[in-house]
């Protein structure tokens, strides 16, 4: 995670047009898998979140169990029967889920915090730069295990637990280019017209960041899919019979000489949901990233 | 002189937000477990708590320092940790500073493993891939850095675990576990996949940063130069290219150190290895408090150190740093 605060530092800031970003994703080739494994895996999860599933990812089926993946069952079942396929999909759901709702928490008040330091200075930014080091001095992955066992667990804490982690990142992402912005002449000039100084952040600074909030959370949404898979390993995600990828691979892994596909299928998938992410989100770093232009 | 120079640097006030820092951690994961509903006497009585008479209760709140008001509870466990005194736990009978003394050096073994690994792989792969920009030599490296960031430390552990105990027999984690001192070769023998599967997670960002520094350094006019003077290859790239590209290498490694210590936790846990991140698992599950609280503290001081020492070191190897 502090791979991309330190990089994004360099980033100018820039207002994002929409027929320009077209073009960056489907440009460039690596950038291209990513939107394309992201777009494949967001349709999964809508799926999934409205259950339209081959078969019931939580029903038991003794008979079934530990078959090898065939028409019937994609991904084979595992050892109580249950169709592999539809709770990995299932699981990608959840992740998905709550890795959203984490990233969005986390760019709403890091923005927010980020802005109101870099643009009104003083006692706020201080203020605000002080709980951020303070968040920054916990390892993430411990943080969010410390979080996550203090709440009364289900999806909604988890994400809260992953969002608290990743807030400091965006204030840090935002604060700088904001300091510098307030500087530039037309947002002098806005602000000597008269208009409230929360007017020109909004309208003027705000847009200006944009690009560099994006790239962020793209990065944030592949560090989040990670945590949360690395917490329901841990026996601390959302609890079963929910099914997650990081309990799906820890149950799998007595299973793994028996019946690989158990390990396999969310293994496979939870690399993909990942790479997909990294790689668009890379390729929209390299895009604002004046350093990077011309390299590729 | 080096005095007046390290104040002059910033040195101070650098060391003072890391005190101010620590003080707020301490903040954090004292409001932290305050959040958990219960108290000691509830974890301690589980469901008979319920059965404590009013005198009985308020007896127990004034042994345990509960029925204070919160400031000043939280000054006095303050006071304790710093007096060395971090707690007992119930489970092991002991207290939590020894199950600590024992853990740390596990953990620090376990790091300085996976981060001489990392730098290795990292460096290596990052001058490989910078040598031949855009290249399948580039690609290839590219690759090996995004499968780093993108498998879950998990994930490559429990499965390089499974395949090399079930096909050829490779099982050290399965003995119990042997101390560096008491048994170092099977020490080593069990540390061997835990430092590779870390390493290689820190490896990624280490691999980026060397490519993006080296590339970056090799279009310098003094890299020109010296090749004009005709140093030879090898030497160029290591006396000069890489020497120059250390500075954020160096940075790098040391924020990495955060990812170090969460993947830890997962890590030891996979290879049962009995460091201080299983013990914060540990003290989860099994609900020990004082455990998980001044274990977390621990963590965390050791985050804000390596932090620190980063930043000054920093200030050693890049003079402009000094200046500025």
């Amino acid at each position: 995670m502090t791979l991309a605060t330190d990089q994004n530092a360099e980033i100018t800031a820039r207002t994002v047009r929409p027929r320009a970003l077209i073009r960056t994703l489907t440009s460039n080739r690596s950038t291209f898998v990513g939107l394309v494994i992201t777009v494949t895996l967001a349709i999964v999860t809508v799926l999934a979140l409205f259950g339209a599933l081959p078969h019931d990812p939580l029903a038991q089926d003794p008979p079934e169990r530990l078959r090898a993946p065939s028409g019937d069952f994609w991904f084979g079942t595992d050892q109580f029967g249950r169709d592999v396929f539809s709770r990995v999909a299932a699981g990608v759901g959840n992740s998905v889920l709550i890795a959203v709702v984490a990233v969005a928490f986390a760019t709403l008040v890091g923005t927010a915090a980020g802005l109101v330091a870099g643009f009104y200075r003083g006692f706020s930014d201080t203020a605000i730069g002080g709980v951020t080091n303070i968040l920054f001095a916990f390892p993430p992955l411990l943080l969010a295990l410390a979080l996550a066992s203090v709440f009364d667990r289900n999806w909604f804490t988890i994400a809260v637990a992953i969002a608290v982690v990743y807030t400091p990142i965006f204030v840090r992402v935002t604060r700088g280019p904001v300091l510098s912005l307030r500087e530039v002449e037309y947002v002098r000039a806005a602000v000597s017209t008269g208009q409230s100084r929360l007017m020109v952040m909004l309208k003027h600074v705000l847009p200006n960041i944009t690009s560099i909030i994006i790239v962020q959370v793209t990065l944030s949404l592949s560090w989040a899919v990670l945590t949360e898979a690395s917490l329901s390993f841990l026996g601390l995600g959302t609890p079963p019979p929910a099914p997650s990828l990081g309990s799906m691979i820890y149950e799998a892994r007595t299973l793994v000489t028996v019946a690989p596909w158990t390990m396999l299928a969310p293994g496979i998938v939870v690399v993909l949901l990942v790479v997909g992410l990294n790689l668009l989100g890379d390729g929209l770093r390299d895009t604002y990233d004046p350093r990077n232009r011309g390299n590729r | 002189m080096m005095l007046e120079e390290f104040l002059h640097n910033g040195v101070v006030r650098r060391v003072g937000q890391a005190l101010f820092t620590l003080l707020g951690v301490a903040v954090v994961v004292f409001v932290m477990l305050r959040a958990i509903p219960g108290d000691q006497i509830t974890s301690n009585l589980g469901t008979e708590a319920a059965a404590l008479t009013p005198d009985q209760r308020a007896a127990l709140e004034a042994y345990y320092g509960i029925d204070q008001p919160l400031f000043s509870q939280f000054f006095s466990w303050l006071g304790n940790v710093l007096t060395g005194n971090l707690g007992f736990s119930s489970r092991a009978q002991t207290s939590v500073a020894e199950l600590t003394l024992q853990a740390l050096p596990v953990t620090f073994e376990l790091a300085v493993l996976s981060i001489a690994f990392a730098l290795v792989m990292g460096i290596l792969l990052g001058m490989l891939s910078a040598s031949r920009p855009n290249s399948a030599r580039d690609a290839a490296g590219q690759v090996v850095g995004l499968a780093g960031l993108s498998i879950p430390a998990f994930l490559l552990a429990t499965t390089l675990m499974s395949v090399l105990a079930s096909e050829f027999g490779f099982n050290p984690n399965g003995e119990p576990y042997a101390r560096l001192l008491q048994d170092p070769l099977l020490n080593l023998k069990q540390m061997f996949l835990p430092a590779l599967v870390l390493g290689f997670g820190v490896a990624a960002p280490i691999m980026r940063t060397t490519r993006t520094a080296v590339l970056e350094v090799k279009s310098g006019d003094f890299v020109r130069t010296a090749r004009a003077k005709g140093v030879p290859p090898r030497r160029l790239q290591i006396r000069h290219v890489l020497r120059n590209a250390l500075v954020p290498i160096v940075t790098m490694t040391g924020l990495q150190f955060g990812y170090l210590l969460g993947g830890a936790v997962v890590i030891e846990q996979v290879f049962s290895i009995p460091g201080i991140g299983r013990q914060v698992l540990l003290g989860i599950q099994q609900n020990e408090y004082a455990l998980v609280q001044s274990t977390v503290l621990v963590i965390a001081l050791a985050f804000v150190l390596v932090n620190l020492l980063t930043d000054l070191l920093y200030r050693i190897i890049d003079p402009r740093v000094r200046a500025a």
